[in-house]
């Protein structure tokens, strides 16, 4: 086994040196041209000194943003890639919490980066320019140990303040080496990618493609708003598999685009992220009933999944889709309020534990956050072995598949973005003439509803909501109310404003 | 046209509906804010919009939009 993922991209390019790794509109690159091109930027953040140093990746969803990640791992870096899309305030937590040694962008991008961030960069075209220097790069490989950081991931934080999940090279290497064993990815497989390079779905398909000598599309957002183009795309690239958010299955259910034109190629239809709804899933099937079809579950802070179901039988839309069992190498619990670990054949409901290398080191710069959801194994008193706690509650079903069932805290699902709806009362807390605010998640809509008190218009808070979260964060409606309803503990009462103003 | 620029404004109170014309071009309208016009569109109009119509070209402007209206609508 080797320690650092590029040792395994190396053996690949070696195996398929012409062949297109990565692809995009605007632009395409061999195996063998990355890996060179990688090594000409690591050698100079080497020699910049960023050898187990933080560094940001500034880059638009592009061939150029993978090379920054890549490079950014020969190096022995670890890399946080930034959403350059998200608004300024957000994007300095981010770097306050991480302070990367420097920032990685490129042409197109620098502008924007320097607008936002205030910071000096190192820019891609111009790191392209140097030498790679080969004794360099091979005493950086030769002190690597696997479990060094290989990129560090934000996700919501309930405070306002995003967690980093810090994830090393070993867990990424076992994930991706199941994921291609799980599901059969291997040099013939054409991945269409969806989901931006920071959040944790991309690492599936990214990295089992450098592990296994696939070719890597990254599809236009445009064709998510126009559903025939993104037939058209899938067929021009003859993408095979795809592992996108249902959210973005669903576009192309509720528009029915295959009654205008469906993909000749598909093979592999993997998603996550949130709940499949069975409507659109079987309309899917119903028009590519050749395909595999498997939903994937689990929490950035495990590298991206630990549980898969692979559609094997009819659903009817009020059913909902199992998350299957855990993946090989990976082990999840079951742990009920009493500490008492529930087994296949048990009716009741706990919350979701997971074991193995998968699990992240913890949280970046944030001991406390990491002791609170890494903890010692409840039936493990002889030797430290951690779990992540998901904080989501499951029960098996009589096939002993397991079941989401819900969370018992303000984390929710909406698009496919994981988000905490306390990060968006902290944003909406700091709009002028805003006093108490309660954020509020309407499952039946879709729709994020903020109520607040206090002076401001409805229209005005939910403009200003733009300068404080990322689009996707903000609320679809904002209702003003004369004063927030109050429960006994003194605090604003949740579940009477679910009851009054949702239905 | 006026009652049809403040629907849109429901929508994205932040964009000027009225003088844009690269709403889509110019990357200001996202899918979800296109799944939202489609979705009023039907409410108000009574017009569904089929896949074909899904085209740049019609959701760059208000002006745009409302032509397709108009044009599904006979």
């Amino acid at each position: 086994m080797y320690k650092n993922i590029m040792q395994y991209f190396e053996n690949t390019a070696e195996k398929y040196p012409d062949k297109i790794v990565f692809g995009s509109n605007d632009a395409e690159i061999t195996y063998k041209n990355f890996i060179e091109y990688a090594r000409k930027i690591a050698s100079v953040l080497i020699r910049s000194g960023l050898t187990k140093k933080n560094v940001a990746v500034f880059v638009d969803k592009s061939v150029n943003c993978l090379l920054g990640m890549f490079s950014s791992a020969y190096a022995n870096a670890c890399y946080t890639v930034i959403d350059v899309e998200s608004p300024t305030e957000r994007i300095n937590t981010i770097i306050d919490t991480l302070n990367p040694a420097c920032i990685i962008t490129d042409s197109k991008n620098k502008d924007v980066c320097l607008a936002k961030t205030g910071r000096t960069t190192l820019i891609i075209e111009d790191m392209l320019k140097e030498d790679a220097d080969d004794t360099l790069l091979a005493e950086v490989m030769r002190k690597q140990c696997d479990t060094d950081p290989l990129y560090v991931l934000f996700t919501s934080g309930s405070t306002g303040v995003p967690k980093g999940s810090v994830i090393c090279h070993r867990s990424v290497i076992d994930y991706a080496l199941t994921i291609c064993k799980t599901f059969d990815i291997n040099s013939d497989t054409v991945w269409g990618s969806q989901t931006p390079f920071y959040f944790s779905m991309s690492i599936l398909d990214i990295f089992s493609t450098i592990v296994s000598g696939a070719t890597f599309y990254i599809i236009p957002k445009i064709c998510f708003i126009f559903p025939l183009s993104l037939i058209e795309f899938l067929d021009k690239n003859k993408i095979n598999s795809i592992y996108w958010v249902p959210t973005a299955l669903n576009i192309v259910a509720d528009f029915d685009t295959f009654g205008t034109a469906k993909p000749k190629y598909l093979k592999n239809i993997l998603f996550a992220g949130e709940s499949m709804p069975v409507k659109q899933l079987n309309y899917w099937r119903e028009h590519l009933p050749e395909a595999l079809y498997a939903n994937l579950y689990g929490p950035t802070e495990i590298t991206d999944t630990c549980t898969y179901y692979i559609v094997d039988r009819e659903f009817s839309p009020s059913d909902s889709l199992p998350i299957g069992v855990a993946f090989d190498n990976c082990d999840v619990l079951v742990i009920d309020e009493e500490n008492n670990c529930l087994v296949e054949d048990t009716v009741s409901e706990g919350v979701l534990y997971v074991r193995g290398s998968f699990l992240g080191l913890g949280y970046y710069n944030n001991p406390e956050k990491t002791a609170e959801a890494f903890v010692q194994n409840p039936l493990n008193k002889m030797y430290p072995e951690v779990l992540y706690r998901t904080g989501d509650i499951v029960s098996y079903n009589d096939k002993g598949e397991l079941l989401f069932k819900g969370r018992k805290d303000h984390q929710i699902k909406h698009m496919g973005h994981r988000i905490e709806l306390g990060e968006i009362e902290t944003g909406a807390s700091a709009i002028d003439n805003v006093d108490r605010v309660c954020c509020l998640y309407d499952n039946v809509n879709s729709e994020i509803v903020l109520f607040y008190t206090g002076s401001a218009e409805e229209k005005t808070v939910r403009k200003s909501m733009k300068a404080y979260v990322p689009s996707y964060m903000v609320p679809q409606k904002c209702i003003k109310l004369s004063a927030m309803p109050i429960n006994m503990n003194g605090k604003i009462d949740r579940i009477k404003l679910g009851n009054d103003y949702l239905k | 046209m006026q009652e049809f620029l403040e629907l849109l404004n429901g929508i994205r109170p932040d964009v000027d509906f009225e003088n844009t014309k690269n709403l889509v071009s110019g990357g200001i309208l996202k899918s979800f804010d296109i799944i939202q016009i489609v979705g009023m569109i039907d409410d108000e109009y009574d017009v569904k919009v089929p896949v074909a119509e899904l085209k740049p070209e019609n959701f760059d402007s208000a002006q745009a939009l409302f032509e397709m209206i108009e044009r599904l609508d006979d």
